[in-house]
């Protein structure tokens, strides 16, 4: 499989700070690569690096095989965490400026059909919501029909109607054969639009693969999850690997049959028995010790 | 060239239609223009004020040639006391009292008292031979026009493009155009032309609408005078680019551009002539682009000067503008 962008050996000094530090990365073309990591963990100064926008202290960045350079801007669509846009510009006015900058567009009424865009063409980009202001910023990211496109936290803020429609829109966008790397801190966006996660701590990557293969190998048990009342205190006296989270008993088990046989056989209420699947956030905490968000 | 004309039509359309920021660009040079020349209407014709304690209609019995003098405005007391302060403060030039035996004040410090005193009571002035000079009158208007206009384009300069840039540094915008195919230079240039277009136009309608009501002294060529403003709204611009090629902070720049701009406004002859200030204070006022703009539109409008005559300011102005634009430019971060 071919790799559109890889990185090697990355580090990246701040005075008195080492915010990325020797981060090795190939992404394969086509897919969507996902960059998790607490707040600090290095993940905007790496894809930063990896968009072009800064330096790194030490390492490479390569696009098709090449340094970045004047191609690579014209190629490259990036979506960022934080920006501003000219002020006092309607919404079409905002796509034909960066129309202009580049050789090789998509035509505008492309942009404003796939972003959905047509109902606030006209609206100073100032008075949009959060979730047409995303649609904007994304449109603007595609406008030169990239191949590698950088969208940082591109959900954040938004509520959770808006975000499930800007994955449609991601989702849309990678079935053009599109390459996503995307952060974020919403590790159901990570599971929903990902094929392949890096984790991200202390400037270093922690794990990686795709969701499922993650989960699989850091997670082999299953959680039986039984109402405090059904379970009773016998529940302790079976040798299980049981905790309590709430007014929940959980019961962690590689053997799902064999310890389910054992619970009937001791007179146990099932009625209300859940199996919770682990989830990247249980993944997440398990490598990293901490939450996703502060 | 596509890229520089996308640039620069949206930063004309976020100028225009930011409405508050327009009305007062426009209006600003207007008060100006207009409250100074009402301020200094009548042609400051009264040299000398002389206050008068008595009434004027005993001065008038006592020193009748005194009264018929041109040039000196009497002014009538009521209270001795309070007249001798103004004289003390140098708020009036002489303080005549007729109530009693005929007295007059003067401040031994003051040069109009001094001169006054001369002229009012006279040295020998009769022995000296009468010359007469011929010209036409320059109003104070006329002088300060220039000042006054090229301070307003000074800070539209300075702070129109120096401000906007940080603002767009800090907020991302910048950054966000760093992701694009635009190069540093595409984008600095269409920013100058852009401030330069509207300051120009700008200036073009408050001189004309002034003129209107004011009819300043135009001795020269329009077209060189606006050569030597559009050269000095570059010189300026410049700078301001120079200022904000790097900070990303509106009160570090804002500091920046205050050190500057006071400076300029204070020597290069825009609110009062340099004539007579020490040498130092002249050799400083050369290094302001302001200096060279005002002192070359006030040759050409109050006494004619040709563009050969004004050719030494128009060099400076243009060095300026490519020496700063350059550094500016060769300098300049995105973030």
């Amino acid at each position: 499989m071919s790799h559109i962008i890889t990185a090697a050996n990355l580090v990246k000094h701040y005075p008195g700070v080492v915010a990325v530090d020797g981060i090795n990365l190939a992404i394969p073309q086509g897919i969507c690569f996902g960059l998790l990591g607490p707040n600090g963990a290095g993940k905007t100064t790496t894809i930063e690096i990896l968009e072009g926008i800064h330096l790194p202290s030490s390492g490479e960045v390569l696009y098709k095989g090449e340094p970045l350079g004047t191609r690579y801007r014209e190629e490259v669509g990036i979506q960022f965490q934080h920006t501003a846009l000219q002020e006092f510009l309607t919404v079409l006015e905002t796509l034909q400026l960066f129309e202009r900058l580049y050789h090789h567009t998509l035509p505008v009424a492309e942009l404003i059909e796939l972003c959905s865009l047509g109902d606030i063409l006209t609206r100073d980009t100032r008075k949009l919501s959060g979730g047409q202001r995303q649609r904007l910023l994304l449109a603007l990211a595609l406008i030169n029909d990239p191949e590698l496109i950088f969208l940082d936290e591109p959900t954040t803020g938004l509520d959770p109607q808006a975000r499930r429609n800007f994955w449609d829109l991601v989702k849309l966008v990678m079935s053009r054969n599109k390459t996503i790397v995307l952060t974020t801190h919403y590790m159901e966006e990570a599971y929903a639009l990902c094929d392949e996660i890096a984790i991200m701590d202390k400037g270093r990557i922690v794990s990686q693969g795709t969701p499922a293969q993650l989960l699989s190998d850091h997670f082999g048990d299953v959680v039986l999850q039984i109402p405090l009342a059904d379970a009773g205190s016998k529940l302790f006296e079976l040798g299980l690997n049981v905790a309590q989270a709430g007014d929940l008993m959980e019961i962690r088990t590689h053997r799902q049959h064999h310890t389910l046989q054992q619970l009937i056989e001791n007179g146990i209420n099932l009625d209300r028995l859940r199996i919770r699947a682990w989830t990247l956030e249980d993944l997440f905490i398990n490598v990293t010790g901490k939450s996703l968000r502060p | 060239m596509k890229k520089f004309l996308a640039v620069l039509h949206a930063r004309n359309m976020e100028f225009l239609r930011d409405r508050a920021a327009l009305t007062w660009n426009l209006a600003m040079p207007f008060m100006l223009v207009f409250g100074l020349a009402f301020t200094f209407s009548g042609g400051n014709k009264e040299i000398y004020k002389i206050g008068v304690v008595g009434g004027i209609d005993r001065l008038t019995h006592a020193a009748p040639a005194l009264l018929a003098t041109r040039y000196l405005k009497f002014i009538p007391y009521d209270n001795l006391d309070s007249a001798i302060g103004k004289v003390k403060h140098h708020q009036m030039d002489m303080l005549i009292d007729v109530s009693g035996t005929p007295k007059y004040w003067v401040n031994s410090s003051s040069p109009n008292g001094y001169l006054l005193e001369r002229i009012v009571w006279g040295s020998e002035g009769h022995q000296f031979q009468r010359q007469t000079v011929a010209g036409a009158e320059i109003r104070y208007v006329d002088w300060f026009l220039p000042g006054i206009l090229g301070m307003n384009m000074m800070f539209s300069c300075l702070f129109g493009v120096g401000f906007v840039i940080v603002r767009y540094r800090k907020n991302g915008f910048l950054k966000r155009l760093k992701a694009t195919p635009l190069g540093a230079f595409h984008f600095l240039l269409a920013q100058l032309i852009s401030r330069l277009l509207l300051i120009m136009a700008i200036t073009t309608i408050v001189y004309a609408g002034c003129n209107l009501f004011i009819e300043f002294n135009m001795q020269g060529s329009y077209w060189d005078l606006l050569l030597v403003a559009t050269l000095g709204a570059m010189s300026m611009i410049s700078i301001g680019l120079l200022v904000a090629a790097r900070t990303a902070s509106e009160e570090f720049a804002g500091g920046i551009l205050n050190a500057v701009t006071w400076p300029m406004m204070l020597l290069s002859g825009a609110w009062f002539s340099l004539e007579g200030t020490h040498n130092w204070v002249q050799q400083v006022a050369q290094i302001f682009p302001l200096t060279h703009m005002v002192a070359a539109a006030r040759a050409i409008m109050n006494e004619g000067a040709t563009l050969a005559q004004v050719m030494p300011h128009v060099l400076v102005l243009s060095a300026m503008s490519v020496v700063f634009l350059a550094i500016g430019a060769y300098i300049f971060k995105w973030e």
